[in-house]
């Protein structure tokens, strides 16, 4: 019977894993993008660092369900738009990486910095050429714990009817089943998975000036 | 009807499903089951800080338990001690052992990372001074390690209070009933004033959490903190790690 039910919807769960790799992804890149040149004013200037700081420690406090409901009222969107969601888990990675991306630029070494500088590395070009990679190590181990928390909260969006891997959930309530239960359960777990691997990977082949050392 | 209809009308604040009824069941069982996680988790997270035994196992776990989704453990969980736990209590029991669950590992990292990270050179003052491994642990390492054990406990509670609300979808009170209520009869003014009023409990809390923080800790540590400017990443990941709760 249990296999059964897994033959018989094995169309929709693919589909459901592929929304859900996808509300997963985008938040979690668009979220790197912004919380980059977040994080650099924040390390920058100490104004800019306590305020963006204080500001994604306060937004991360809001319950992804609360948060998935408010920001139609906020934005304008309709409550059932796929749109929140990528938002309010754009938000969350935005909150969680410009701390990350702070402390990863303030841990390349003075020396380094300053060699750039000799280099005749200036600005922007310091910034993307030379601090970034120093810091990837820090940003990858950041954007390590934020995929696999958005992997999880995506699944929440199945209260308000997004499909994802967590109608398994509400589906595998709504019937008393416990089989779309633990696949989903399992499904994301090893989505999970996946994506740390995958960026333990690319951590690894964009610092090849690292390669003997081992990646926390 | 507009969501500041909805939250002005008196309606919605008596009774007992009334607002304040709610937040005050949302309230109680984010106590249960803190105190009980922190029961455990500090206890525990002494015994890991003070001997480094089992550090590998725990950091291990607390990280697969992030990777769990929250909402299918919680049905989960629910599904399988529902039939075992008769009466009133059907809905609250499965629920507080995954919040229990859930705000473990936040406060027990915390404990331990906190205890692990006391300054070395604070350690062996107190045990040049005659200090007994006991004495060491109770007035140097714990308060030491109070910061980012308060942080754990921050965690915790977001977590909990975020879970709690999920946690109306399998029959909990709290103020996840507007919004599972709401969604169920196509009121999103009711939604969107519940999903408010669980936002402004959560940020509330941390506020609490943030004077506490300051109430508590040794000013003497503060002031050394403040002095080693650029964070080691050490402590970043364990803050980290103690605050990514998964909403």
């Amino acid at each position: 019977m249990s296999i059964d039910w897994i033959w018989a919807n094995l169309g929709q769960i693919g589909s459901l894993f592929v929304n859900h790799v996808w509300l997963t992804l985008i938040p979690t890149v668009l979220g790197l993008l912004v919380a980059i040149p977040l994080g650099w004013w924040a390390h920058r200037s100490r104004r800019g660092g306590v305020i963006i700081i204080g500001t994604a420690g306060l937004l991360y406090t809001i319950p992804s369900l609360a948060l998935f409901i408010l920001l139609p009222a906020v934005l304008g969107t309709r409550i059932l738009d796929p749109l929140n969601i990528v938002i309010a888990l754009t938000v969350y990675t935005v909150a969680l990486l410009v701390r990350v991306v702070a402390d990863g630029l303030g841990s390349v070494p003075h020396d380094t910095v300053a060699a750039a500088e000799a280099m005749g590395y200036r600005g922007w070009q310091r910034l993307v050429l030379v601090e970034i990679p120093v810091a990837v190590p820090v940003i990858v181990a950041g954007l390590r714990v934020a995929v696999v928390s958005n992997v999880s909260i995506v699944t929440m969006a199945a209260l308000i009817g997004i499909p994802q891997l967590g109608t398994l959930f509400t589906q595998g309530f709504q019937l008393r089943l416990f089989v779309p239960l633990i696949l989903g359960i399992l499904l994301c777990v090893l989505l999970a998975a996946i994506l740390d691997q995958l960026l333990i990977w690319i951590g690894r082949i964009s610092t090849p000036w690292r390669r003997k050392d081992v990646l926390a | 009807m507009t969501l500041l209809d909805w939250l002005i009308d008196p309606a919605n604040w008596t009774g007992a499903q009334g607002i304040p009824t709610q937040i005050g069941f949302h309230l109680l069982y984010t106590a249960i089951s803190l105190a009980i996680a922190s029961a455990i988790a500090i206890p525990l997270g002494i015994f890991i800080g003070y001997t480094g035994k089992g550090e590998m196992l725990v950091a291990g776990a607390a990280n697969a338990l992030r990777a769990l989704p929250t909402l299918g453990l919680l049905v989960l969980l629910f599904l399988v001690l529902a039939p075992v736990i008769a009466g009133q209590l059907v809905f609250v029991v499965p629920t507080i052992v995954v919040l229990v669950l859930l705000a473990v590992p936040p406060i027990l990292t915390g404990t331990y990372t906190g205890i692990q990270s006391a300054d070395p050179a604070a350690v062996d003052a107190a045990r040049g001074m005659g200090y007994t491994r006991p004495q060491i642990l109770w007035r140097v390492q714990l308060p030491c390690a109070l910061p980012l054990l308060i942080s754990g406990l921050r965690g915790s509670t977001l977590q909990v209070v975020s879970t709690a609300t999920v946690a109306a979808y399998v029959g909990l009170q709290g103020l996840g009933r507007y919004i599972i209520d709401g969604r169920a009869q196509a009121n999103f003014a009711e939604m969107a004033g519940g999903a408010l009023l669980v936002a402004l409990l959560a940020l509330a809390l941390e506020l609490l959490f943030s004077v506490l923080g300051r109430v508590l800790v040794s000013p003497g540590l503060r002031r050394s903190t403040r002095r080693r400017r650029p964070a080691p990443t050490d402590t970043t990941t364990a803050a980290l790690a103690t605050l990514t709760a998964t909403r």
